[in-house]
């Protein structure tokens, strides 16, 4: 049944000797998909030890707001918007949209340039080499099994040079998230988003855009701009899960390379790890109505302290300091994740 | 088999002394015509006339695109008969785009590649002298000008936010369910029913025809490849369309009789009509293309006088890529949570279409490769086919990696890439066999040098339009909005300013059209020349109103297709 197994196996032996080690280590499909990982050179270290890091992330990063009080990013902090006249991807700000960045702009596009360029040299060089006046005879060749095979096999040679990054990096993207992951799940409605936080009390932020002139009174991008944002801790893993209220929506942001459909009845989910603070727009890409083009995303990565400020200025509680007040929730947050992990490991 | 097709009272008076040239009386002959020649001749009118319908609203789409904003939306719903308000205006972008994909899809791209070219050609090609079920093939035409009625009278109806059906061409429940209130999407649905049940009946037909009314001596293997593409096309048809009409039957009942197919309140799934909506809709995307491989590979070879290179392998290929094409699907559900081997699975399989893809590029240039060409317009047409659908088959290996596809599913660089293949890929094709074959269906020249202008009006608009989309895409923009953020505004207006060179083209081509029929040379038998091989062009120009009573007997050696051997 595990189709995806035997391209994966295949292409650790090839690539590192720690993915061979791992085929001695971990049976299991999930967990070798994790090993995958170190492929590429940014991939370091994707599962983290949260608390640690992500506190002295914050450390590090920010300098101007006191740690433990949540501020709004200013439009200083815009990072994932559209260029203005852009002719390729925005800059991506997950290890995932990293390496899949490269193997665009690294492997598929001068593979699919350099092809587009040889079918029109040899339609340009028919045209010069073989027209009436130069080849007044045309030849009676209608065969020829060498270049017949050729022709063949190397487009199949090039696929295989594409398909192993490619496997590679769905392996990468289904990574599973880590047991301390923080879930947020997106609802899409008709037509705004809805952020919900179940590990931090459960709480929903509702998301719409904001008119033009409001968007521009903050210095926002038009038709980016919402009034409240899908406000998350930056180098954290999240376990970032989608559902729609009434049809389907989907939850996308090009600079996280991310892109998830938001289905009725469906919980969807995937792991997402914003790499720096910033503010990330995406857009509703499934058609969802009339208003399907006026339903932004904005994502708000802080430094863990300020998003954990955060989360409780919306009333919520995170993981620490919610023992003695509301255990019971406490209490009952783990189970919840794993119900819904094993409802995903199901899907 | 293969008698002479009897046309109406013609046989009761007639049967002795048959005259191959006798015509029945205008109504008879247009309105209940059972003759292929003439029913090919419906089909490519109404595929024009379908064809300047879902022009012109891609042409509003440009213009509402060209700036930010929501500039001409009102005034359309105001045309239309309804109240202009945020949402109407909305909501008529939205009919905008459903309707232009299913004109162009169903109405335009289909009926002109098989009802048309098909059914004109495929008889004289393998000798026959009808199709071999006339009266069907009849009521296939008829049945898609009903269809294409009730898409047009939807547009006039409730669809929920506004009048019209605002679904998108693949109609995703919920959307098309519980999403939109009003009859415009009942008509939609029984539209594509209509042209669903034209479309199987006239795949009957052709695979009918062309495993029994070939004419003696001419073998599978011998016949012409635009002959082999309109059999592996039919039989697309027949397998991926039944699959269409009873995921769209479930739409209808979930929508009125209470069903809960794609309805999770009552147990259904969304995702379980994407599902069926493209094991139909990625054949259906082959079925749009194989077609103009075939007129392709006869064009080719005609300008270039030399019989096709790698006749059998430019079969097969298209067989092979018919097949692969129904394993393929999900490559069009990335983003809907498929779990992850299901998407190396696809990826993987997506990919290997580009194989025989490649093989068939290769073959129409090896075919060119050491001939002594003469590039006419329908050779120049099909040059422009085989380096522009290269270019839009380049992105579909980009686009088919799953993980690539993350970023790029549902932004304009897959709408460039679809209309690479399909406005350029298809369309040029249909360009390329329509100044091919238009003297031997008319017996009129057309204007070399006016087709030679439209061609490169047309080569530099369509690129304007769609190559800027790429860059859209790239940067992030969603398909299907109306309005966009302030990013984004250079190239559309890029691409808007591409679509009026393109409309201008669309203008060269029908001043060409009238210029054949009024002032245009009579055309002879074989216009071509000696590269020009096939049976049709052994007939007068325009052929007889019954052709090949007596069979032509296709020898071992002759010419006409035996692609196989060195023939001197």
């Amino acid at each position: 049944m595990n189709f995806g197994t035997w391209p994966q196996r295949a292409l650790t032996l090839v690539t590192t000797l720690s993915a061979a080690a791992l085929l001695a280590l971990a049976p299991q499909a999930v967990s070798a998909q994790n090993a995958t990982a170190p492929l590429p050179p940014a991939a370091s270290a994707p599962v983290l030890e949260q608390t640690e890091v992500a506190s002295a992330d914050a450390a590090a990063v920010d300098a101007a707001p006191v740690e433990g009080t949540y501020k709004p990013l200013g439009t200083d902090m815009i990072k994932g918007q559209p260029t203005d006249k852009g002719i390729t991807f925005q800059e991506q700000y997950t290890d995932d949209g990293e390496f899949a960045l490269w193997m665009h702009d690294a492997i598929l596009l001068p593979v699919i340039t350099v092809i587009s360029l040889f079918v029109l040299g040899l339609l340009l060089w028919v045209v010069v080499r073989f027209n009436r006046r130069s080849n007044k005879v045309a030849s009676k060749t209608t065969h020829n099994t060498f270049i017949e095979v050729i022709w063949t096999v190397i487009p199949v040679l090039i696929l295989v040079v594409i398909a192993v990054p490619s496997i590679t990096l769905l392996a990468r993207q289904y990574e599973s998230p880590p047991a301390d992951a923080i879930t947020i799940k997106a609802t899409g409605y008709q037509w705004y988003w809805g952020y919900t936080y179940p590990d931090n009390g459960g709480f929903e932020i509702i998301s719409n855009m904001l008119s033009d002139e409001e968007a521009i009174a903050n210095g926002e991008p038009k038709m980016l701009a919402v009034n409240n944002r899908m406000v998350v801790p930056a180098n954290t893993p999240i376990r970032l899960q989608t559902t729609g209220a009434d049809v389907i929506h989907a939850f996308a942001v090009p600079s996280l390379w991310f892109k998830l459909d938001a289905v009725p009845g469906r919980l969807n989910e995937r792991l997402l790890t914003i790499k720096e603070p910033g503010i990330y727009y995406g857009q509703c890409s499934e058609l969802c109505g009339a208003r399907h083009g006026y339903m932004p995303i904005a994502v708000e990565a802080l430094p863990r302290a300020q998003w954990e400020a955060w989360v409780r200025e919306q009333g919520g509680t995170v993981a620490g300091d919610a023992v003695e007040e509301t255990a019971a929730p406490a209490a009952a947050a783990p189970a919840a994740t794993d119900e819904v992990a094993a409802e995903a490991a199901v899907s | 088999m293969a008698t002479t097709a009897d046309t109406f009272q013609a046989h009761t008076e007639d049967h002795g002394h048959h005259d191959a040239d006798h015509k029945p009386a205008f109504f008879a002959r247009w309105f209940m015509s059972t003759n292929h020649k003439d029913i090919g001749t419906l089909y490519l009118i109404f595929a024009i006339c379908a064809g300047i319908i879902g022009g012109f609203i891609s042409g509003i789409m440009r213009m509402e695109l060209a700036a930010p904003g929501i500039q001409y939306l009102g005034y359309w719903v105001s045309l239309m008969g309804g109240e202009a308000s945020f949402d109407a205006n909305l909501h008529m972008w939205n009919v905008l785009i459903t309707a232009h994909g299913l004109i162009m899809v169903f109405f335009m791209v289909m009926p002109a590649m098989i009802g048309g070219f098909g059914n004109w050609f495929v008889p004289l090609m393998i000798g026959a002298p009808d199709m071999a079920f006339p009266r069907m093939n009849n009521i296939s035409f008829w049945l898609t000008v009903a269809g294409f009625s009730s898409l047009m009278f939807s547009t006039f109806v409730p669809g929920g936010t506004g009048l019209g059906a605002g679904i998108g061409w693949t109609a995703y429940a919920p959307l098309s369910t519980s999403g939109s209130s009003g009859p415009a999407v009942d008509f939609a649905i029984f539209s594509l029913h209509l042209a669903g049940a034209a479309s199987i009946m006239g795949a009957i037909n052709f695979i009918t025809t062309i495993f029994n009314m070939r004419a003696p001596g001419m073998t599978l293997h011998k016949m012409p490849l635009f002959v082999w593409s309109v059999l592996v096309t039919a039989f697309l048809l027949l397998l991926a369309l039944p699959v269409l009409a009873a995921a769209i039957t479930m739409l209808l009942t979930d929508r009125n009789f209470g069903t809960t197919f794609f309805d999770p309140a009552g147990g259904g799934d969304p995702v379980l009509y994407q599902h069926l909506f493209w094991f139909f809709g990625h054949p259906e995307v082959y079925i749009m293309i194989l077609p103009g491989f075939g007129m392709v590979s006869q064009i080719v070879a005609t300008f270039s006088k030399k019989p096709v290179f790698g006749y059998l392998g430019m079969a097969y290929a298209m067989v092979a890529i018919g097949v692969v094409g129904f394993v393929v699907w999900a490559h069009h559900m990335y983003t809907t949570g498929l779990d992850v081997n299901t998407k190396m699975y696809f990826t993987a399989a997506t990919m290997v279409i580009a194989v025989p893809t490649g093989v068939k590029i290769f073959s129409w240039i090896a075919t060119m490769w050491g001939g002594s060409i003469e590039f006419k317009s329908p050779l120049v047409w099909a040059m422009g086919f085989i380096f522009l659908f290269t270019v839009g088959g380049v992105t579909g290996v980009v686009l088919a990696n799953g993980g690539v596809d993350d970023v790029l599913h549902d932004t304009y660089y897959v709408v460039a890439h679809f209309h690479y293949v399909l406005s350029m890929g298809a369309v040029f094709s249909l360009f390329a066999g329509f100044y091919y074959w238009f003297p031997k269906m008319s017996g009129k020249m057309h204007s070399e040098f006016l087709a030679h202008l439209h061609f490169w009006v047309f080569f530099i608009g369509v690129n304007v339009i769609f190559f800027p989309q790429h860059f859209l895409g790239m940067d992030g923009m969603p398909r299907r909005i109306p309005d966009y953020p302030e990013a984004f505004a250079y190239f559309n207006q890029v691409s808007s300013y591409g679509y009026m060179i393109m409309a201008a083209s669309m203008a060269i081509f029908f001043v060409n059209l009238a210029y054949a029929f009024i002032a245009g040379k009579k055309a002879g038998d074989n216009p071509w020349g000696e590269g020009a091989t096939t049976l049709e062009w052994t007939l007068s120009s325009p052929p007889p109103y019954h052709q090949f009573e007596t069979l032509p007997v296709i020898e071992d050696h002759h010419d006409y297709h035996d692609h196989r051997q060195v023939t001197t």
